[in-house]
């Protein structure tokens, strides 16, 4: 009704009904005759665009945004006070529970950050597996992303399509760690399990079905008129506004900025394998929608090559105070048993120090800052969170933008609420 | 001044000859120096970094509570240049209940990283255009990651009734 109100409003600049009703006026704005086709409209906190429980006010001059304030903290969970009175090993599992459409990245990050305080260094086998299962997540979180932000603009049948593809990738870390999405397989010091048998069967029927999947999905949506006309320069922002407020990741990639962690600083072998860090110059929705594509293609080509090249050896580092040993030998010797025992009850120690610890996150500059004030839990974990800087750049991106290009602006920021929570 | 392990470092030396006096401490971790830095030079050091040494980005701003130990806080800048690739990790040390001046006039995204921070920690802001509660409810009491605060408990104990 009120909606209709405005509408109104909006063609006719003279009607001014809206404030001679002051019951309405909170609704409409504010009071001025000059501004009373204003509106302020609450999106959210349960909207099924937001992906989430994120709650936007906007404040609206008919269907043109004039002012957008993101409101987060809904999904906070204490995360971080959490980490401080668990041991670092109960710590990879709380990991796993900040973006849960990532997990694996947030488990590398957080064991790599560990693992460089303990200066640990982990076999070729554990690194290569760790970036295989890792840009499988990728493909399937931009899986999610792609399926989601196309049901926004109104395209149906690629979330089908996506989803079924992602449950592929979901089963096969069901394969190795027994749990589809809180894996918490990768672990201080290398893997938690040994990788199962037959998995590079499995991986590999995947990514053969992937890498035809995503040529067709990008077909499907890059050829279809309704959705370029929704997503090409729509929700564009200034370079020097996107370093200013945070945004990372295929966001920025989007506008012509070439750096992706995964070459600039490779971490756990990335640099060994052969691989194009996409990057497009449109600064818009469409772009972030060829970045994420071709990001794919490229995980999908990284995949392989680990699969290709995964060294044979040990799956997780020697070093008994750190790593549970193996179920075997915990039973029959006696010295691993009282490893096993030590970890469990106490834990280990880590050095004193701080570390800030980065990795390309699916939606950008994932970072672990540990602080160890050399006992066996963490003194203070901060993760820095891609979403959270990305989400920042909501307000300044959607002003001046109609209301139906917001759908599609926040669609490809592909923000997770977990993410930016904590 | 500078120790000697650190005079090849690009920032630490660009630093010390910008602001003598500004680096209070250095410490050498495990992926980098990290510069304490006097909390009266801060806003004019960074400036100075964005403009000058290409720190585009304020990755994070971040505390540490030292409860009981005095001054209380460790407030953290986390910066990273995309031009040059590289990063540096700023410190202050804050008494409890001491003002911060705010990073929103250098890089516009310190705004909610610092009102995360003034939420959890407690520790306010000068200068922020909108410093409230990000993450808590705004009529929440206490700031959750200080190191008093308790990790379990409810405000509200049916056990009370």
């Amino acid at each position: 009704m009120r909606e209709d109100e405005a509408r109104v409003a909006s063609l006719d600049p003279e009607h001014e009904l809206a404030v001679e009703d002051p019951s309405r006026s909170e609704y409409i704005g504010a009071a001025p005759s000059s501004t009373a086709r204003r509106m302020t409209l609450n999106m959210g906190p349960q909207h099924p665009s937001t992906h989430g429980v994120l709650r936007v006010v906007l404040e609206l001059d008919g269907e043109t945004i004039i002012s957008a304030r993101p409101e987060i903290g809904f999904l906070h969970t204490g995360i971080e006070k959490e980490f401080e009175v668990k041991k670092y090993a109960q710590g990879t599992t709380l990991t796993d529970r900040v973006d849960y459409l990532s997990n694996l990245n947030n488990n590398l990050c957080y064991a790599l950050a560990v693992e460089r305080l303990l200066t640990l260094e982990v076999p070729p086998k554990a690194q290569y597996m760790r970036v295989m299962l890792c840009e499988l997540q990728r493909v399937s979180s931009h899986l999610v992303w792609l399926g989601t932000h196309a049901l926004d603009i109104g395209a149906m049948s690629v979330y089908f399509y996506c989803m079924r593809e992602r449950e592929e990738i979901l089963k096969i870390f069901e394969m190795f760690s027994g749990q589809r999405m809180m894996t918490s397989y990768i672990r201080i010091g290398g893997l938690a399990l040994e990788p199962p048998r037959g998995w590079e069967r499995r991986v590999r029927a995947v990514i053969e079905r992937l890498a035809a999947g995503i040529d067709e999905y990008y077909n499907l949506l890059a050829n279809n008129p309704i959705w370029c006309n929704r997503t090409k320069g729509v929700g564009g922002l200034p370079l020097d506004l996107m370093f200013d407020l945070g945004v990372t990741g295929p966001f920025l990639r989007a506008a012509g900025i070439k750096r992706d962690a995964r070459k600039d600083n490779p971490f756990s072998s990335y640099h060994h394998f052969d691989f194009e860090i996409p990057t497009r110059t449109g600064n818009d929705v469409y772009s972030r929608f060829e970045v994420r594509m071709e990001e794919m293609r490229q995980s999908v080509k990284i995949v392989r090559q680990a699969a290709d090249g995964m060294p044979e050896g040990a799956w997780k580092a020697d070093a008994p105070h750190v790593v549970l040993p193996d179920r075997e030998k915990m039973k029959t010797q006696m010295e691993s048993l009282i490893y096993h025992f030590k970890i469990v009850t106490e834990g280990f120690r880590v050095p004193a120090g701080t570390v800030y610890q980065t990795v390309e996150s699916p939606r950008g500059e994932l970072g672990y800052y540990i602080v160890s004030d050399g006992t066996a839990k963490p003194h203070r974990v901060y993760m820095r969170t891609p979403s959270f800087g990305n989400l920042q750049a909501l307000g300044a991106m959607l002003e001046g933008v109609l209301i139906a290009d917001s759908i599609a602006a926040m669609g490809s920021m592909d923000f997770v609420l977990g993410d930016v929570d904590r | 001044m500078l120790p000697e392990t650190l005079e090849n470092d690009a920032v630490g030396t660009a630093l010390t000859h910008a602001f003598p006096g500004a680096i209070v401490e250095v410490k050498q971790e495990v992926d980098g120096p990290v510069f304490y830095i006097d909390p009266a030079q801060l806003v004019s050091v960074c400036i100075y970094l964005k403009e000058e040494l290409n720190f585009e980005q304020l990755a994070g701003v971040t505390a540490v509570d030292w409860w009981p130990a005095v001054p209380r806080f460790e407030v953290v800048y986390l910066l990273h240049s995309y031009s040059d690739n590289r990063r540096a990790r700023l410190m202050l040390r804050v008494a409890e209940g001491e003002e911060v001046d705010s990073l929103c006039g250098v890089w516009r995204g310190a705004n909610w990283y610092e009102r995360e921070v003034f939420d959890l920690f407690g520790i306010p802001f000068r200068n922020h255009p909108n410093l409230e509660r990000i993450m808590m409810p705004a009529d929440w009491e206490g700031h959750p990651l200080r190191k008093d605060y308790p990790v379990h408990g409810h405000k509200y104990s049916y056990q009370d009734e």
